[in-house]
This record gives structure tokens, C-alpha cells and sequence, in this order.
């Protein structure tokens, strides 16, 4: 018999209208990193709320310790030795540290709550994992890689002898990552178990015991990470050959459509964020901009698509001077863009998917005639793209905020390729995506390439910038430093350059 | 499970009947009698056509005032001065109701659309403000209403009225009020509702069929994907103010050219614009929603008239609607133990 700390048996979840967990068995031992590997939406972090008590399944049983349990509340995961730490950090900023970690078990000394020992216990906890956190600090005050730390301190202050990472790397810098690796490893090392919940690849091969893989709902099976490599994954968890680097024709660039001269941005601290930068973007060619984050990327795209104001300096679409114009004026003269954030500016969240398909183009016909809305016009498109772009919904009705991350993007990829733009911009389109999506989505970047579109890709990926761009352009310090090809340099070279040192190679100019 | 739109229709229920189950309880405490109490409620409306038509008149300006509260909610506003558009709607009213001659089918529009007009302005202010230099609209709006209380009182003493605390009644041309309607009730049943039901619809066909209503729930949802999405979010906020201060400049007509067919001076708030708040809350923010809970409220508030009759103080009304409130305030506690209900019975 193998000693298994947390084991799901046989799990079944249904929603109105949809299966989200069918028939899943998770077996975590003692002392594992054990990762859950599934695409967007296939049912991973339904099946971690199944085990935190805050859903309940149909069917099958859950055993901690070998014994059989109900879970039917977070309070009785919390007790049975379960915490989880979520996607989106569930932390009050005005708090310190320790008032948000003792939250709901404050330490008491008659009816006051004992903060000069919440303070101790915290600062205890956190130096024996080597978490180094500060119990005193505020969390406005501390990164978002602290601010996870914060939450894997909860789940140990409530005794939490498994722990539960939902996605924990899609927040955190590649050093942070690092940072992460050693605390899950000192956190087994202490004897606790940790459940991964991901569809990075390489992490789960770089810190991972062994794999369950889900797809769609269902469960395919456990993997021993030693005994499998990332293409067997990839496979498993989409249910086909994944092609990591996409294949591509050579460009064939034609006449510029975007030229940038002279640009000038500020952010809202008035610090100028982008430098007098030039940049010409051609029909039919890829432009990625690599670059750490914080370099001005931000500021040019919305500079671009008119949502941020420009100092200085002229862009002209097609001939077209747009540096003025409002936001609508410029995407209606054919410009796409796939914004960075998709909650904050891609999507109105409380809005139907439907709906959001036609967030530009509601005022126009078919859709608006004499100021009022035909919701039947507006529904057939949106159910056309919603299917041409897969995306997974129970129904265009539903809210965008109940989709999964990648349909999300799905839906707000349709929604701008199908206004056919003459240059579509596309800010860290995959962030947080599984490999099926990425794929999804590189190809539909090229597609629009090959018909003839201009793209502007900004990634922090160095991966995805090499892979799909035609040429490259590196942004350090609110300039273009240098511009290469992308079949003639590689990550070291990128990443020497990011970092802002000189490019010494000839012909490097733009 | 119970779907969202299920919980919004459950929950005021619910509420309604815990606030007076929680009154008869009160009742009970202070040794009265609750079914008599409750009775006397009832026959306070439906005994006699005079109190019925009474409880239209008191449900009418709620229904406006409910409006422009539920409207500035849908659109992520909080219009907490509804109070002080009701008192300038009502006095601009009765300014063009008695100042102008004009036959009927041009008069009365003529003092709705001023009463409309001035209620629009005063949520204008607020409006501009907020979208232009960031100031919050409750702050500026709560401003409003003292600005319009003491405004109000200035006219109708030095400009409608030489030094009076009351302006002349409308002339007949300006009136709400039907002969049959009076002849047929006895009471000072008018129009107006004819007018709250119509923007009960015109509520409708903005927020759920129109390009504008679509902009303005986007901006009142996500400032940012408005903005994104090209959207003028300015523009969208000063509308959104305007629309709903004109739904409360018209509950001000209501009063000034039907129930009371005048406007007088004021110490104090009428408290239709704050009660609005209540009736938005109870209605769900949907416009047919506030229809239901203005109707519970006129009842509730006429009805407590005649509850003296069975010697229990009207007061314990007020109590009730202050509990309803809280309940459906605090919905979620109902949600809660819905779905522990529907749990145990799994069980």
C-alpha cells in the first residue's frame, strides 16, 4: 500500500449544462510535489475546489489519510490539513502582513486580539520556511512575489500540511520563479506535500514528482516526471502532436502601413516613457518588440491606439496621420489590438461574451439602426466568430467573466481579426494561455501576416518572439536599441540586449 | 441551484415578508396586537376607492424617483441627489404651470418637459463635475440638495409669490388631474402615473435596446474597456446623470401639478428622493422591479395611516420598511441560507 496523504477517487462535478469533472482520481503521497496539468478550462481548478470544500461532487470520495472524508466547507478543508493559495490573491492591501495572515484565527489576549504575537508566531513561520518576509509590512507595500508568499504563510499559519497552488508562476518574474522553486522545496523538505496546478511544461519538469493530466473534464492519468519528457505532456494534456514552433513561409513585407517618428510618451507620473522612439511596420511582416517589462511597451501601444497621449512625434497609419485622433477614429481607420490586459480593457466582464464580440462595432449597421440595437444581428455574429474561434461557452450569454482565461482571449482575438485591420497589435497575447492555445493563437497571428496585415507583437517571451516575429525589434528605455532578425540571434543575445547593452554586430540598424 | 436571476426576484421577497414578520414581532413586544395591526394596514388602502387612489398618488412619484436612482445604479452612479431634483422639478413645474397660457396639449408638456429639465440640470452638476475633475457625485449631489431645498424656498417666497409659503394652484391647462378620475374616487387621483409607467418604459428601451444604454452600462461596468472599446466615458457619465435627474425632475412634477397642484416652502426633505434609494434597492435596479417595490412602498406608507385605528402606532411602518431594507441589503445572508436549505434536502 502506498501512503497517500490526499486522494481523490473517482470525482465527478456537474454545472447546469456541462460536465466539469468526470470521473478524476488524484493520489498525492506524502512528501511530493505533484502537479495538475490540464489546458484552460479542462477542469483543474474545479477539482482543487471540489477538494477545498468549495464545491461539492456528484460523485466519488475523498480520502486524507487514508481515511474517507466530507468536505463540505473550507473550514473543514482548513482543519483536514488543506490550504489552498489562489490565483488571484484573496489579501487585504490596507492590512500588514501578519493582520492579513491571522485573519479569521487571530490570536487572542481576553477580547482584544494579541498582535504583538500574531507578529512573533508569523515572523517564526516565515524564517523556518525561509519564506523572508516582513510580518510588519503593509501589502500595498510588497511585490506580487511577496504577496504569494504572504498566502503560502496562511495556509501554514492554519496548520495546512498539504498546499494547493493554483497557477502560482503566471503572476511572478523569471526570478521570482526561481525564488518560488527553492520555497516549495524547503516546504517538502519540512514535510509538507504540494499540489501544482499548471500548464507550464517546464516548471512541472523542473520541480514536479509526478503529473495527473486532465483534458476536458476527464481524467487521463498519472505520470512519473522522471519517466516523461515535455512533448509526451503536451500530448497528454491536448490530445494531439503540439508543434512547439510554428510553421511559417518566409515574410514577404510590402508597403509600410505603420510609421512611428519621434515618439514621445509620457506615463501618468509624467516621466517620459517613451523616447523619441521611430518605428515602421510594413504589410505583410511581423514586428515583435522584445523587452523587460517596464521599458515603455505599454505606454507605445496605447500611445498607438490613442488611449494614452502623445508629447511628442507623429504616427501615421497608411499614409494616414492618426497621431490625434480619439481612440475610435483610429480603430475605425483599421487598427486592431489585442490589449495586454484583457480584464481591465479587452472585455467588460459583466457584459454577455455576445455582447463583447461587438464592443467596437455596436453603433454600426447591422447592429445599430437609428440608435437602437438588434440583439438577433448582434448574437448571429457573435455565436459565427464564438465558433470560428472555438470558443468554449455554454452559451453566447454567458457572462465573459465565467469564461476561462484562453476563451477569454479566443473571443477577443476573433473579435479583432474579424474587423479585418490593415495593422493588429497584439500585447502579450498568450500570458497565462496553455500550449494548445498559444499554438492557436501564433497561427492565427501568422494567418493574418500571410493575407497581408501588418503585426505588432509585444512579448515578454522570448520564446514567443523568436518563434512567430519576422523581425525584431528590442526596447529598452523608451527606444528601439536594435533590430534583428530573428534566425540570426538567440535568447543570449536577446536577453544582453533587453538588458540594454550594444549591439556590435553590423547591418544591425534598422 | 438557483440561477442569479432567480436569487434578484427571491431575496426581495423574502425580505419583504421577514421586515413584517419582524414588525408583527415588535408588535408583539410592545403589546399590540399584530393581526389587528396588519389588518388595519390593509383596510387603510383597499377599504375605500378615496385611500386606493391615495396610494397611486403616493406610488407615482416613488416609481420616478426609484427610476432615476435605479438608472444611475445600472450605469455604476450614485444619484444620492434625487432629493433636491424633485424639489426644483416640482417648482419649475408649477413656475410654467402657473406663469404660462397655453392650451392644454402644449401646457402640460411644457411644464413636465421644465420639470424634466430642471431635474436633469441639477444631476448635471454633479454629473460634469465628476466626469471632468474626478469629484465623487455622492459628495457634490448631497451638496445639491441643499442648494436646491433653500433655492426652491427663495422662489416660491420672492419670485413665485409675494412673501408667501405657498404659490397659486396650477391653472387647469398645467393640471395632472382629470374630472372623471375625481368623479370616479372622490380623492385627488391624477395622471401621473400614466406618465411613471411610460418612463418605466422608456427606462427599459434605453438600458436594454439602445446604442446609448449599451455605452452607458459598459462605462457604469469597465471605465476602462469603454475607453478602450472608444467610447467617450465623459460624455457617458454627464448623460447617465442627466437621464436620471430628469426621471426625479418629473416625480417633482407629480406633486406640483397633480397631488398637490401647488408648491410650497419646505424646512425639511420630502424624502421621496432618499426613499427612491430604497425602492431602487428593493426593485433590483430593474425598471419593472421598482414598478413592485414603489407599489409595496405607497402601500405600506398609506396603509400605516389607518393603523392608528387598532392603536398601533404608524411609526411601527417605518420600522418595517427600515427592516426590509436591511434584509435585502444583506441578501446574501438569505442566499446563504437558501442554499443550506437546498443542502439539507439533499441530505
Amino acid at each position: 500500500m502506498e501512503n497517500y496523504v490526499i486522494e481523490m477517487l473517482n470525482i465527478r462535478k456537474e454545472f447546469p449544462g456541462i460536465v466539469a469533472n468526470d470521473n478524476i482520481t488524484l493520489q498525492v503521497k506524502k512528501g511530493e510535489i505533484h502537479a495538475l496539468l490540464g489546458e484552460n478550462g479542462a477542469g483543474k481548478s474545479t477539482l482543487m475546489n471540489v477538494l477545498f470544500g468549495l464545491y461539492q461532487p456528484e460523485k466519488g470520495e475523498i480520502r486524507v489519510d487514508g481515511k474517507k472524508v466530507e468536505i463540505n466547507d473550507p473550514n473543514v478543508a482548513n482543519r483536514l490539513g488543506i490550504g489552498m493559495v489562489h490565483q488571484h490573491f484573496m489579501l487585504i492591501d490596507t492590512f500588514t502582513v501578519a493582520q492579513n495572515i491571522v485573519l479569521g484565527s487571530e490570536p487572542k489576549k481576553g477580547l482584544k486580539i494579541d498582535m504583538k504575537k500574531a507578529v512573533r508566531e508569523v515572523q517564526e513561520l516565515s524564517d523556518r520556511y525561509g519564506l523572508q518576509v516582513d510580518a510588519t509590512a503593509k501589502i500595498s507595500d510588497i511585490s506580487v512575489g511577496m504577496q504569494q508568499r504572504v498566502e503560502i504563510l496562511k495556509t501554514l499559519y492554519r496548520g495546512a500540511n498539504v498546499v494547493i497552488l493554483d497557477e502560482p508562476t503566471a503572476v511572478l518574474t523569471p526570478q521570482e520563479i526561481k525564488e518560488l522553486i527553492v520555497i516549495l522545496r524547503t516546504l517538502i523538505k519540512e514535510g509538507k506535500s504540494i499540489i501544482l496546478i499548471t500548464h507550464k511544461l517546464k516548471e512541472i519538469m523542473e520541480v514536479c514528482d509526478r503529473c495527473t493530466v486532465i483534458r476536458k473534464g476527464q481524467g487521463i492519468g498519472t505520470v512519473d516526471v522522471s519517466e516523461t519528457n515535455p512533448n509526451e505532456l503536451a500530448s497528454l494534456m491536448v490530445g494531439r502532436e503540439i508543434r512547439f514552433s510554428t510553421e511559417k513561409k518566409p515574410a514577404e513585407p510590402k508597403e509600410t502601413i505603420l510609421s512611428i517618428q519621434g515618439l514621445t510618451v509620457q506615463d501618468s507620473r509624467h516621466v517620459d516613457m517613451v523616447k523619441e522612439l521611430d518605428l515602421d511596420i510594413r504589410a505583410g511582416e511581423i514586428v515583435g518588440i522584445a523587452g523587460v517589462d517596464g521599458n515603455g511597451q505599454t505606454e507605445l501601444i496605447e500611445a498607438i491606439t490613442g488611449l494614452r497621449k502623445k508629447s511628442a512625434g507623429k504616427v501615421t497609419l497608411k499614409n494616414q496621420d492618426i497621431t490625434n485622433m480619439p481612440v475610435r477614429a483610429i480603430t475605425e481607420s483599421g487598427v486592431g489590438h489585442i490589449p495586454q490586459d484583457r480584464h481591465k480593457l479587452g472585455l467588460v466582464l459583466d457584459y454577455s461574451i455576445g455582447e463583447n464580440i461587438v464592443l467596437q462595432t455596436y453603433y454600426q449597421k447591422p447592429y445599430s439602426t437609428g440608435g437602437f440595437l438588434s440583439f438577433k444581428r448582434i448574437f448571429d455574429k457573435a455565436k459565427a466568430l464564438i465558433a470560428e474561434y472555438d470558443v468554449r461557452t455554454p452559451s453566447h450569454l454567458s457572462k465573459a467573466r465565467t469564461l476561462s482565461g484562453g476563451n477569454q482571449q479566443k473571443a477577443i482575438i476573433g473579435r479583432e481579426i474579424d474587423r479585418n485591420p490593415d495593422l493588429l497589435i497584439a500585447a502579450q497575447p498568450t500570458r497565462g494561455l496553455d500550449v494548445g492555445a498559444i499554438e492557436f493563437i501564433h497561427k492565427r497571428l501568422i494567418e493574418q501576416r500571410d493575407q497581408g496585415k501588418a503585426v505588432l507583437l509585444v512579448s515578454f517571451e522570448l520564446d514567443e518572439i523568436l518563434n512567430v516575429s519576422d523581425r525584431i525589434a528590442v526596447m529598452f528605455d523608451g527606444k528601439i536599441i536594435a533590430t534583428v532578425n530573428p534566425k540570426e540571434t538567440n535568447e543570449q543575445e536577446l536577453g544582453l540586449l533587453m538588458a540594454g547593452s550594444k549591439l556590435e554586430k553590423e547591418g544591425a540598424q534598422n | 441551484m438557483f440561477s442569479s436571476t432567480k436569487f434578484n426576484f427571491i431575496i426581495p421577497i423574502i425580505s419583504v415578508i421577514l421586515g413584517l414578520v419582524a414588525g408583527a414581532i415588535i408588535m408583539l413586544i410592545f403589546g399590540y396586537n399584530p393581526i389587528l395591526g396588519y389588518q388595519a394596514l390593509w383596510n387603510g388602502v383597499f377599504d375605500s376607492p378615496f385611500f386606493m387612489s391615495e396610494t397611486v398618488n403616493r406610488i407615482t412619484p416613488y416609481i420616478l424617483t426609484g427610476l432615476a436612482i435605479a438608472f444611475a445604479f445600472r450605469t455604476g452612479l450614485f444619484n444620492i441627489g434625487a432629493e433636491g431634483q424633485v424639489l426644483v422639478g416640482w417648482v419649475a413645474a408649477v413656475w410654467v404651470g402657473t406663469a404660462v397660457d397655453a392650451p392644454a396639449f402644449i401646457h402640460l408638456p411644457l411644464a413636465l418637459l421644465a420639470a424634466a429639465a430642471a431635474g436633469a440640470f441639477w444631476a448635471f452638476v454633479p454629473g460634469i463635475l465628476k466626469a471632468k475633475l474626478g469629484v465623487h457625485e455622492v459628495i457634490v449631489s448631497i451638496m445639491m440638495n441643499y442648494i436646491a431645498l433653500h433655492i426652491t424656498n427663495y422662489l416660491i417666497r420672492s419670485v413665485l409669490t409675494d412673501n408667501q409659503e405657498t404659490t397659486e394652484p396650477v391653472k387647469q391647462t398645467a393640471s395632472l388631474t382629470n374630472d372623471f378620475l375625481i368623479g370616479l374616487t372622490g380623492s385627488r387621483l391624477h395622471l401621473g402615473f400614466i406618465v411613471a409607467l411610460l418612463m418605466v418604459l422608456v427606462m427599459w428601451v434605453i438600458l436594454e435596446r439602445t446604442k446609448l444604454g449599451f455605452e452607458l452600462k459598459a462605462v457604469g461596468y469597465n471605465q476602462h474597456a469603454s475607453n478602450y472599446a472608444g467610447m467617450k466615458v465623459e460624455r457617458n457619465i454627464v448623460i447617465s446623470m442627466l437621464i436620471s435627474g430628469l426621471f426625479a425632475g418629473l416625480a417633482g412634477a407629480m406633486q406640483g401639478l397633480g397631488t398637490f397642484g401647488n408648491a410650497f416652502t419646505n424646512t425639511a426633505f420630502s424624502n421621496l428622493g432618499f426613499d427612491g434609494i430604497a425602492v431602487a434597492l428593493l426593485g433590483g435596479n430593474n425598471p419593472f422591479g421598482v414598478v413592485l417595490s414603489a407599489s409595496l412602498f405607497g402601500f405600506l406608507k398609506v396603509g400605516s395611516l389607518n393603523m392608528s385605528t387598532a392603536g398601533v402606532p404608524n411609526e411601527i411602518i417605518e420600522i418595517v420598511i427600515a427592516l426590509i431594507i436591511l434584509f435585502v441589503a444583506s441578501g446574501f445572508i438569505i442566499r446563504w441560507a437558501l442554499l443550506q436549505l437546498k443542502k439539507g434536502e439533499k441530505k
